[in-house]
């Protein structure tokens, strides 16, 4: 995994910014959480009819959407929570083991 | 403009994934929705009450904020996010910042309905222009799901144990945004994740653009604490406004508004039996309390209707 702020658990106190302030925002995005999974949602692109019902519902923002069209699913992220599988009206995302 | 799902999807995505909320925890939906509601252009700032968001959003070196985030402590997100707001309005009156930004304090049920509600008070009491969302999943998840005020009657609990002394919490869960209400603020609405989340992205937006403050409060299913299948979560949803366990509507300047009806109010039960922590109420000594706790739902249910000039 990349290190930002050149902060890492072997940082000494000299290198952790003042005040513990973290400098780079929404930088969480390099963390991967996809590693997580144990179960794992697969988007069928046929079977999709684009309501974009998957979206909001993801706690992860791992539903990807471009110019208003699902496009996939970001896996570095996505946790296999099975949200996106189970409200998807159209049975387009099956739920499988990782 | 009428509420577009496609188009809110167009707008950026102000919490980023990479964060260590639980898989399918609710409160992240919660917060990306309430974010969507904020005008692309308009600065934030964000602060949060000690709890399960504070602490997996916001880890040394990582923020899932695209905005300034602040970390507070359990008792003053109210507080915090105030004091930011009357600073930005000293610098813009002396001319030091020219972009609009606003202001918006997120906190868990247990820093909002117990540890942080004097702040919280204090801070729409004072009248700054700011939005205080509650995300309630209804116990202190962070530290192990103990019980908190907002904790519904006979919930299962590490600290209010369901077993052969308490059948769970012995007390009715506190109606936290009728005490809002009572703060004679422009804008309290009480709302959830759900359907295509107009509800939720309206009222996030009404919240954010009324001048003066205002209060969200936002049923926010946790997997872990109400023992329930991660994927079920929008079923659980659905459910509880069914029920009327969950009702959703505002006040505006005082006035109420349902903002929804079950075509059919469902029975309490639908609800209870759908998570681990209301199991032990379908034992045949217990169901007396799913009775009782259908009273409660019923009686506030009509009140509620009451008060929206609406009658059953
Ligand atoms: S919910 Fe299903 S049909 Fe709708 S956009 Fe997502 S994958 Fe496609
Ligand atoms: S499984 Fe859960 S985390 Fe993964 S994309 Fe679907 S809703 Fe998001």
């Amino acid at each position: 995994m990349k290190k930002k702020m050149n902060v890492t658990a072997e940082s000494s106190w000299k290198e952790v910014t003042p005040g513990g302030v973290i400098t780079e925002s929404g930088n969480a995005g390099d963390f991967r959480t996809g590693d997580w999974r144990s179960m794992k949602p697969v988007w069928n692109s046929e079977k999709c009819k684009q309501c974009l019902m998957c979206f909001p519902v993801c706690p992860d923002s791992s539903i990807k959407v471009c110019n208003g069209k699902m496009e996939g699913i970001d896996y570095d992220h996505c946790k296999g929570c099975g949200i996106c599988a189970k409200v998807c009206p159209f049975d387009a995302i099956d739920f499988v083991e990782e | 403009m009428a509420y577009n799902l496609k188009a809110t999807t167009e707008k950026p995505e102000r919490l980023t994934g990479g964060h260590r909320m639980c898989a399918g925890c609710g409160a992240p939906i919660v917060v990306r929705t309430v974010l969507r509601a904020l005008k692309p252009e308009d600065h934030a700032v964000i602060g949060s009450a000690t709890g399960c968001l504070e602490v997996s959003t916001c880890l040394y070196p990582y923020t899932a904020w695209k905005d300034s985030f602040i970390h507070s402590a359990f008792e003053n997100a109210g507080a915090t996010v105030s004091g930011a707001e009357a600073a930005y309005n000293a610098l813009k009156r002396a001319g030091k910042i020219d972009h609009t930004t606003k202001f918006i304090a997120f906190g868990g049920d247990g820093g909002t309905y117990d540890i942080g509600l004097q702040s919280l008070s204090g801070a729409m009491e004072r009248g700054h222009d700011m939005v205080y969302v509650c995300y309630d999943n209804e116990a202190y998840m962070n530290t192990g799901i103990q019980r908190s005020s907002s904790t519904p009657k006979y919930a299962d609990t590490t600290t209010s144990p369901a077993g052969k002394a308490v059948p769970g919490k012995p007390q009715f869960k506190k109606d936290l945004t009728q005490i809002m209400v009572a703060h004679n603020i422009p804008y309290v609405a009480q709302s959830a994740p759900f359907k295509n989340f107009k509800d939720l992205y309206e009222k996030a937006e009404k919240a954010i653009y009324t001048p003066g403050p205002a209060f969200l409060n936002v049923f926010t299913p946790c997997p872990r604490g109400w023992r329930y299948n991660t994927p079920d979560l929008f079923d659980i949803v659905q459910l509880a406004v069914d029920t009327c366990i969950w009702p959703l509507y505002e006040v505006i300047n005082g006035e109420y508004k349902l903002s929804y009806k079950p075509k059919q109010k469902l029975p309490v039960e639908a609800y209870l039996k759908s998570q681990g922590r209301f199991r032990h109420l379908f034992a045949k000594e217990n169901m007396h309390m799913v009775e009782e706790l259908q009273q409660e739902v019923d009686r506030r249910w009509n009140h509620l209707l009451k008060l929206c000039g609406e009658t059953e």
